[in-house]
């Protein structure tokens, strides 16, 4: 089927409230699967699989010296890499600009979100603090890369312990009990308009007809911390309200699988 | 003296072998591969369209392998993306499995293997090697037979199989001989030598590691036919 065939497919399904694998508009794919400790060198990761979609995310962490408009903060670095084995459209390569976004967007929702106590990452003022780098592996797409990317994110930091140091030096590979400073957890909501239906949870099928995008990063009391429209087309200001309460909700779903 | 092995195992004793072939849905071919806790997944995609149009042979198909490690895999973080070490890696496991290939039933083409390392102890590349095989099976390349390998050396003064990581880091020196070998005609078609070891050493390696690799063709064969007798099960 050409891209012009499954797209009056999947909408004239959705237009009947039908998905092409026979979710509900408004459902994510179950089950959702999280497994941790994906990586024991690792100090914290873990992997997510949502319908066919799978990622991993693992935390190294490391000291150095702080940013100078940051003297007393610790530093978080995400990346984010589409791996070609997970997909026979993604090349090798540096960051292109899907995998670029994919990072920002999950930076954007931890960082402004304030999940990392980044105050308790400094261990010597303008001199010494902890950097958090966080790295996201994609293992098979099937859509909604940044959803199942979140959420394995926010599940390795959430299980990350900080490693022994000896005075600057980060004794790699020994770890001690001490978890990670946290103060929140955002989970990222990704909703996609095709025709005039609004759908959460995005499989590639329909992430390729899709009209526009829109991801919502929420925590814990309902504040939205990170937004990023994608796709061809634009947004009504009714839809994006929809959306928000739609994301808000999900999320709530999403959380039940933190523990 | 190395008298007894970090891990108790005997001197010709691999780590404990896990092995699982079509774990990735979008690749052609796929598998997964654990010895010890070293971790590894492979992907194959093709025979496909080969660009730019200028690399395509119409005598054969083109094998291409690209090794990679995640940033978590290691103690010492390992920054994204290629390096010196990795494409070296990336080189030999093509090589390492050409041999067991025909690509000529394939002009044109781009046969391509991804390999990425989820964990690392020690023997990665081979883990790899022994994933990318399997993975090349899975996606239905016809192949002379599996490619299995193993490292194999000397850890103080004893000649062993399978190094680990505490192994591989002895004080009083080690060796280590990745070895991969093709199942059915025994060809050798990975060797690497990183150390001090004499002939009569190396040979004892090597047989050691053939032991290894014919251990490991049967878990990579196991674990093809699981998943295609589930398939005839199922149908």
């Amino acid at each position: 089927m050409n891209e012009d065939g499954l797209k009056d497919y999947i909408s004239s399904l959705i237009s009947k409230n039908i998905r092409i694998d026979g979710r509900s508009l408004l459902d994510y794919r179950k089950p959702i699967k999280i497994e941790l400790n994906v990586s024991k060198n690792a100090e914290g990761s873990a992997r997510v699989i949502m319908g066919e979609t799978e990622v991993i995310a693992g935390v190294k962490m490391n000291i150095g010296e702080p940013f100078p408009d940051t003297p007393d903060e610790g530093v978080l670095m995400v990346g984010a890499e589409l791996l070609p084995l997970s997909s026979p459209e993604f090349e090798p390569g540096p960051p292109n600009p899907q995998a670029t976004e994919l990072a920002r967007v999950i930076d954007r929702g931890i960082r402004e979100s304030g999940m990392i106590d980044v105050k308790k990452l400094c261990i010597k003022k303008g001199e010494l603090v902890w950097m958090v780098f966080l790295d996201i592996y994609t293992i098979n797409d099937d859509g909604n890369l940044i959803d199942a990317s979140a959420l394995a994110s926010v599940v390795a930091l959430r299980n990350t312990v900080l490693p022994k140091i000896e005075g600057d030096k980060v004794l790699f590979g020994e770890h001690t009990k001490e978890k990670l400073p946290l103060k929140k957890a955002p989970l990222t909501c990704t909703l996609v308009k095709i025709k005039d239906k609004i759908i959460v949870d995005p499989s590639l099928k329909e992430e390729k007809v899709m009209d526009a995008r829109l991801s919502v990063a929420v925590s814990e009391n309902n504040e939205i911390n990170a937004l990023q429209k994608g796709g061809d087309k634009g947004i009504s200001i009714e839809d994006i309200e929809k959306m928000f309460d739609i994301a808000t909700e999900k999320t709530k779903e999403l959380r039940k699988h933190l523990h | 003296m190395y008298s007894k092995r970090f891990d108790n195992r005997k001197l010709d004793e691999t780590r404990e072998i896990e092995a699982k072939v079509g774990i990735i849905k979008r690749a052609d071919g796929s598998a997964y591969f654990r010895i010890g806790d070293t971790k590894v997944i492979a992907a194959v995609y093709g025979p496909r369209e080969l660009y730019p149009v200028f690399l395509q042979n119409p005598e054969k198909g083109l094998l291409r392998c690209v090794y990679d490690m995640t940033s978590f895999s290691v103690t010492d973080r390992k920054r994204p993306g290629p390096n010196r070490r990795s494409i070296e890696i990336s080189l030999v496991t093509e090589k390492s499995l050409l041999p067991a290939l025909d690509l000529s039933q394939f002009p044109n083409t781009v046969i391509d293997i991804f390999i990425e390392v989820i964990q690392a102890d020690a023997g990665t590349r081979c883990a790899g090697i022994c994933a990318a095989a399997m993975a090349l099976a899975d996606a239905g390349i016809p192949m002379k037979d599996l490619v299995a390998a193993i490292s194999v050396g000397k850890v103080g003064d004893k000649i062993v199989l399978d190094l680990n990581k505490d192994e591989e880091d002895y004080e009083e020196g080690s060796t280590d001989m990745p070895v991969a070998i093709i199942g059915n005609t025994e060809e050798i078609t990975l060797l690497q030598l990183d150390g001090d070891m004499n002939k009569e050493e190396i040979l004892e390696a090597l047989r050691l590691a053939k032991k290894g690799c014919s251990e490991i063709h049967k878990i990579q064969k196991k674990a093809l036919k699981e998943k295609y007798m589930s398939v005839k099960e199922n149908e």
